[in-house]
């Protein structure tokens, strides 16, 4: 005993203790390992019992993968190349499919000399999104998003430059109509004729003018057809676009479903409850089959466009029903709040309701997202190429017939690095949109 | 619940500025409304002159949120007429607007927006209802915040707060908005007792510069001190209405006297 008084109830310290390490077991590996590996007998076990099945997996995939050959022009010479290092009988890659096909898998059959387009197309595409998923960027960068669409275009199929100028006017001519019309004609007149008369301008005025001016000032790319497009730039064209145009029609159906207004609302109803209720598949051989009975005869609506618009149509059905759920999340108070400060429909629902709602939503868009990016695969049925449909196409030729397991392993790591990326995107917009500190 | 006879503030009320003129605010004729089948609201008839504090209240379910949420339009009523400042409540949505614009409105939950910042919910309202500009209106936000006492809390979220900030940066909000009438639905009850002092004292601020309020509230410290009418409504009805001095003391109905003995405690 040092020199406390043990006996009497009164306690003073009269030395006071220094500072001690921790006891070796509880500090860095060993703690961690204790804790969260060996806490237990059973614990113990599982863990050993995984190990042992993590070690059993990799032993016999990682040497398949790392001693992969890459230098052959068939899959006869691969296992050719094969037998002479590793002996007979043992099971290698042959990734030399891959240097042999890439072009394919990433481009399908798109002109060769005019890759830079698309992979410019991919630039534009990353510089115009770039400011509108990082904050921090600066502002200035968002003056290419709303062109991007045009320029993208313009790159992909090419022909005259007239034609993706003449659109954008219908655009210009719509916002023109909007801001300066409005204040003359009243809100609702402006926001009608702003709609009306662009659509009256593409139908019938921006053909001629496109040819028109094509036919006076020939500038322009070398057109490709979209029969030409496949491989991953066809996921990624159908993907990002319906991504992109799902997004904010999927916004209004969930306000319409939410709305009193018994035309708008029974209109978003059917309509989500219909698009939903069939599969996919169902809507691509729709677009690829049906829907020529159903637009007047002569337009030739391209095959990928249908693709895309059904694509669109699926998933913003989705994305209105997760974010009615975001919707139906908020307490009443915040409309109330809203409407008690004066601000009307459309603003409480762009200032309040929406940042609210969406940022509840973010899980459950991005996972539609996703699916949906996943589901571009599904074109492969109406006989569009995408890199399933190539991968099929390679196996079909002579060299390569036979092989499986590399292209998909490609494919699927292809798309699994997107995908995660959109994953950690949004846990990423979690965090930074927390402000309610629960 | 506080007792008629504690006071809100230690300090003497100055009611010189408490001036009630002539013109009317709000005109309430003959309104009725029903939720369904149920009759909430039974010919109400109410006329609110400028600068009149009114105090409400009454027992649960008597309609007196209803009652106030309708001078806003925040519920909508059947069968008679709402004028607020000279503008008839109907069912155009430009009225409206304009009538929640000249309105402020307080809630027993605050209602802030939580992913706006306490400077940002107040300069919202302004921005894009009056057009003010950005720069103007974060100094009138400023101004009544330090009004308020919390100038300091500025860019802070309203999570961050406690509950009595949160309610008086809701006063603020609204009184950016410039209203000549505010409305409040039970500010206090959802608060702890120092926080209900600190909410009663910026209310009591706001009666003193003469601000036309009708305030649902059970604290009749507060309608003793500030308000120079008190109105009791039971089963969807205004039952008494008198001076605070008068209907504390001396009640005239059998209910009002049984929600009286109540209320406090006798
Ligand atoms: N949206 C609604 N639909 C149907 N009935 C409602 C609705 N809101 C309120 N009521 C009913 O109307 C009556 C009046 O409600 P109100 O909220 O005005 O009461 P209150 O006097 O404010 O009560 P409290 O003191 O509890 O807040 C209550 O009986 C309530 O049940
Ligand atoms: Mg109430």
């Amino acid at each position: 005993m040092s020199e406390t008084h043990a006996h009497s109830a009164a306690y003073v310290r009269r030395e006071m203790l220094p500072q001690e390490a921790p006891p070796a077991l509880e500090t860095g590996a060993v703690k961690w390992l204790r804790e969260n590996l060996f806490s237990s007998w059973l614990n113990g076990i599982l863990t050993v019992v995984s190990l042992a099945f993590i070690w059993l997996v990799l032993s016999s995939i990682l040497p398949w993968v790392v001693q992969g050959i890459w230098n052959a022009e068939s899959l006869s010479e691969c296992r050719e190349i094969r037998d002479q290092l590793y002996g007979e009988g043992h099971e290698v890659a042959c990734w030399a499919v891959l240097g042999d096909r890439w072009r394919q898998l990433l481009f399908g059959f798109y002109p060769p000399e005019h890759y830079w387009r698309v992979v410019l197309a991919l630039v534009v595409f990353l510089a115009a999104i770039a400011p509108v998923l990082f904050e921090s960027l600066p502002r200035k960068m968002l003056i290419l998003t709303p062109l991007a669409p045009f320029i993208i275009f313009f790159l992909l199929w090419g022909g005259t430059i007239w034609g993706p100028l003449a659109v954008l006017l219908g655009f210009v001519i719509g916002w023109a109509i909007f801001t300066y019309g409005s204040p003359v004609v009243g809100n609702l007149g402006g926001t009608v004729l702003a709609i009306l008369v662009p659509i009256l301008y593409w139908l019938f005025i921006a053909g001629p003018i496109a040819s028109g001016l094509g036919a006076i000032l020939p500038i322009g790319l070398e057109f490709v057809a979209s029969d030409e497009f496949g491989g991953f730039m066809l996921s990624f064209v159908i993907g990002i676009a319906g991504i992109v145009l799902s997004l904010p029609i999927g916004i209004f159906l969930a306000l319409g479903r939410q709305s009193d207004l018994f035309i708008i609302n029974k209109f978003s109803v059917i309509f989500i409850e219909v698009i939903r209720g069939v599969p996919l598949i169902v809507w691509l051989f729709t677009a690829s089959l049906l829907l020529n009975y159903f637009l007047p005869p002569g337009t030739n609506f391209d095959l990928m466009l249908r693709v895309i618009i059904m694509v669109t149509l699926f998933s913003s059905a989705y994305i209105a029903e997760v974010i009615r759920g975001g919707l139906a999340a908020l307490p009443r108070g915040q409309y109330e709040g809203a409407d008690s400060l004066g601000l009307d429909y459309w603003q409480s629902m762009r200032l309040i309701i929406l940042p609210q709602a969406l940022k509840i939503s973010i899980p459950g868009i991005v996972s539609t997202f996703i699916g949906l990016f996943k589901d571009t695969t599904l074109v492969v049925f109406i006989g569009l190429l995408d890199p399933i449909g190539f991968s099929n196409a390679i196996r079909a030729s002579t060299e390569w017939n036979g092989i499986y397991w590399e292209l998909f392993i490609f494919i699927g790591l292809c798309f699994f690095v997107c995908c995660f990326g959109m994953s950690r995107y949004s846990q990423y917009l979690e965090r930074k949109l927390r402000t309610d500190h629960r | 619940m506080s007792d008629l006879h504690t006071d809100t503030v230690d300090r003497e009320i100055d009611r010189s500025q408490m001036k009630v003129s002539d013109e009317i605010a709000i005109e309430i004729v003959g309104m009725n409304k029903w939720y369904g089948t149920f009759h909430v609201l039974r010919d109400i008839n109410l006329t609110v002159n400028r600068g009149e504090r009114i105090v409400i209240c009454g027992p649960s379910g008597s309609g007196k949120s209803t009652l106030i949420r309708c001078i806003n339009a925040l519920e909508e009523h059947q069968k008679g007429s709402i004028t607020v400042d000279g503008t008839l409540l109907s069912n155009d949505l430009k009225n409206i607007d304009k009538i929640r614009s000249e309105v402020g409105m307080c809630f027993q939950h605050f209602n802030l927006f939580p992913h706006l910042t306490i400077l940002e919910n107040c300069t919202l309202a302004p921005i894009w209802v009056r057009k003010t500009p950005k720069r103007e209106a974060e100094e009138t936000a400023m101004y009544f915040l330090e009004k308020v006492k919390i100038p300091d809390q500025a860019n802070k979220y309203p999570g961050q707060l406690s509950g009595g900030q949160q309610q008086r940066v809701a006063i603020a909000r609204s009184l950016c908005m410039r209203p000549r009438i505010m409305l409040f639905d039970e500010p206090t009850s959802a608060l702890d007792p120092e926080m209900i002092k600190e909410v009663l004292d910026t209310m009591i601020q706001l009666a003193e510069e003469g601000m036309t309020m009708l305030c649902v509230t059970h604290e009749m410290g507060f309608a003793r001190q500030v308000a120079n009418r008190v109105i009791f409504m039971a089963d969807g009805q205004i039952v008494e209405q008198n001076e605070p001095e008068e209907f504390f003391t001396n009640p005239q109905s059998d209910r009002t006297k049984q929600f009286l003995s109540q209320i406090l405690g006798h």
